[in-house]
């Protein structure tokens, strides 16, 4: 990846208006009128939504906000009910999941995927793009793809060293510590060179020593060309490495800026805490809450069914 | 008790016909199940395709042996995109009710009255293997010492295990390249793979496709070393032994079908030897109140059953597979 293209966070964001939707000066990721509803419930509802390239942006915002649902959307897991957005440039509506992947814009998951039953070389040599050994005909035949494989292992080393995990390359992935298979997913994907890294709240389950570390790896991504947009519920990590925050409550984008102005916008408390966060809640509000969740929850786990 | 013919016949079961048959499923179904995670119970819809290919295509139509085995592979081919199209979308645990569900359909139709002028409804086709028979080398009974077979079974058997040496030979080659790397990695988790850019729905429409052929070869193997292709021949059991010779071999390893087909045939005729010289004769050693000699031939597929659930209880990786990948438990 080309450093020259490094963009700084402060000069990319001048003049750009702190307000949901706002136009960024080179959007890497447009998204508009993007809807998803499960049954009677509004997931999703982002009318516009423009992602800085080169900087880090951070998706915040409460539990059921439609985050996970609008990453799966834009990466081509889940399918939107409507809308349109696109890629640099190039329209990634109704493409499947694996040529989002291919056009540039990786994700990671929230519950990792690590391949547990493959080493962790092999974890990572899987994430290389365009290989040639991966087509059928060739696949017989060693002396078709014997050349490209070692060149695939050792960008795959380079990035064991960096990520600290070149002492476990030959490991099964399963024996692997929970953040270790953080860093592992997140080095998996760099294998696909990407343009666009999208991580669903990367630092989840991981343990306080790790977090400084992979902390740095997330800062260090815009240094080599990549942009990031990350899902994430410590606001202390918020803080400490995003250039700039997008608020989702509820499905819609409420909020936008640094993370500085954001987290003390009226809305973005408002969500957090409720509107009302000083009132008590009454039985029977208390009640309806909990009916709303459970019928979400049976939403949800109907439509994972199908 | 005479133990020589119990050693012989049980040596001759373990490398005859019907084991290199289930054995040569039983790869498939390692391609299938053991690297890429797919549940296909419907393998007899497989073999069918390929017996029946092979069958009626020099019976009914008169076709060239050579070209009738093409026949076979490309029904079985076509079998895959159809199976395939509709299922692969589908979760582990429908793929296996859907395939389990064909396999019956297929036997059905293979049977069926309105196909019986080419395939010859409950009585199949018989009689399509002189092209075999015609290039036997063997001239008379083949002794090897311990084991001795007559001439056609011998020329069967050495047919048989040279086309299981270049199935091995090529899931080996398979499996240690990038493609085979792409199907483990599916088997984990699919949606992972599918984030790295990879075709996951078209990887497991080749798994399948060549997971049947390996099925179809099965089936090529069992009409020639049969002479005939019935539908009783392919009812769902046949998946299911398949699949106990996989697992006992142990899944997702090269010789694992090998070993599982060798041992699953050789052990069904040690138990059914074994019981049937324990309650015959006059004086049995086994007490008729604790079974009669009608009885013995079945309680081998007790004995064979309980063994299976102590293997799968203790060592559930079969017999070939590797410690490490037990003590994973997570995912």
């Amino acid at each position: 990846m080309p450093a020259e293209t490094t963009i700084d966070p402060a000069t990319a964001f001048a003049g750009i208006p702190r307000s949901p939707g706002s136009a960024k000066s080179d959007p890497i990721l447009v998204a508009e009128h993007i809807n998803r509803h499960f049954g009677g419930l509004t997931a999703v509802d982002v009318e516009h939504l423009q992602v800085q390239r080169g900087v880090i942006t951070a998706l915040i915002g409460p539990n059921g906000a439609g985050k996970t649902t609008f990453f799966n959307v834009l990466t081509g897991f889940d399918r939107p009910d409507s809308g349109e957005w696109r890629f640099d440039g190039q329209s990634l509506k109704g493409m499947p999941a694996y040529r989002v992947a291919r056009s540039g814009m990786v994700r990671t998951f929230q519950l990792t995927k690590a391949l547990a039953k493959l080493t962790v070389l092999e974890n990572m040599r899987l994430g290389a793009t365009q290989q040639r050994g991966e087509r059928l005909v060739n696949a017989m035949f060693r002396p078709r793809w014997r050349q490209q494989e070692k060149e695939i292992t050792e960008r795959a080393y380079g990035l064991l060293e960096r990520f600290q995990l070149a002492g476990m390359a030959n490991e099964f992935a399963g024996s692997l510590s929970g953040g270790q298979r953080k860093l592992l997913e997140m080095a998996r994907a760099l294998m696909v060179q990407p343009k666009l890294v999208m991580l669903d709240e990367p630092m989840a389950g991981v343990n306080p020593a790790l977090k400084q570390s992979l902390l740095g790896h997330v800062r260090s991504l815009p240094d080599d060309g990549m942009t990031v947009l990350f899902v994430e519920h410590d606001m202390d990590v918020v803080r400490d490495i995003s250039d700039w925050v997008v608020v989702m409550a509820e499905g819609r984008i409420i909020s936008e800026g640094p993370p500085t102005s954001v987290m003390g916008d009226q809305r973005v408390i408002d969500a957090y805490l409720g509107a009302h966060h000083d009132a008590p809640l009454t039985v029977e509000e208390e009640e309806q809450v909990l009916r709303e969740a459970e019928q979400i929850e049976a939403v949800r786990a109907e439509e994972t069914r199908e | 008790m005479d133990w020589g013919p119990l050693f012989t016949n049980s040596l001759e079961a373990a490398i005859g016909p019907v084991a290199i048959t289930y054995c040569l499923a039983a790869i498939g179904l390692n391609i299938h199940f053991g690297y890429t995670g797919l549940l296909n119970f419907g393998q007899a819809a497989f073999m069918a395709i390929g017996g029946y290919g092979l069958g009626a295509a020099v019976v009914t139509f008169g076709v060239p042996f050579v070209l009738a085995l093409l026949i076979g592979f490309g029904g079985t081919a076509v079998l895959a995109v159809l199976l395939g199209l509709p299922t692969l979308r589908l979760r582990t645990d429908y793929l296996a009710i859907t395939t389990l569900a064909a396999a019956e359909i297929i036997r059905q139709v293979l049977g069926s009255l309105t196909l019986e002028p080419w395939l010859g409804g409950k009585d199949g086709r018989q009689g399509f293997a002189a092209t075999v028979r015609d290039l036997n080398p063997f001239s008379g009974p083949v002794d090897l010492g311990i084991v001795g077979f007559r001439p056609f079974d011998a020329w069967v058997i050495l047919i048989g295990w040279l086309a299981i040496a270049l199935s091995c030979l090529v899931v080996w080659l398979l499996m240690r390249s990038p493609w085979g790397r792409v199907l483990k990695g599916i088997r984990e988790d699919e949606d992972a793979v599918r984030a790295l850019g990879k075709n996951v729905y078209g990887y497991k429409m080749q798994a399948l496709m060549l997971g049947g052929l390996f099925g179809c070869v099965a089936g090529f193997m069992m009409g020639v070393s049969r002479s005939s292709v019935v539908p009783d021949n392919f009812q769902t059991d046949l998946t299911f032994f398949a699949f106990c010779v996989l697992l006992l071999g142990g899944a997702a390893r090269v010789f694992g079908p090998v070993v599982g087909a060798i041992l699953l045939w050789g052990m069904l005729n040690v138990l059914g030897n074994f019981f049937g010289q324990a309650t015959s004769g006059p004086n049995p050693i086994i007490p008729t109140w604790i079974m009669d000699s009608n009885q013995s031939s079945l309680v081998r597929f007790i004995v064979l059953g309980i063994a299976l659930m102590l293997l799968m209880i203790y060592r559930p990786q079969g017999i070939f597979g590797d410690k490490r990948e037990l003590a994973i438990h997570a995912r």
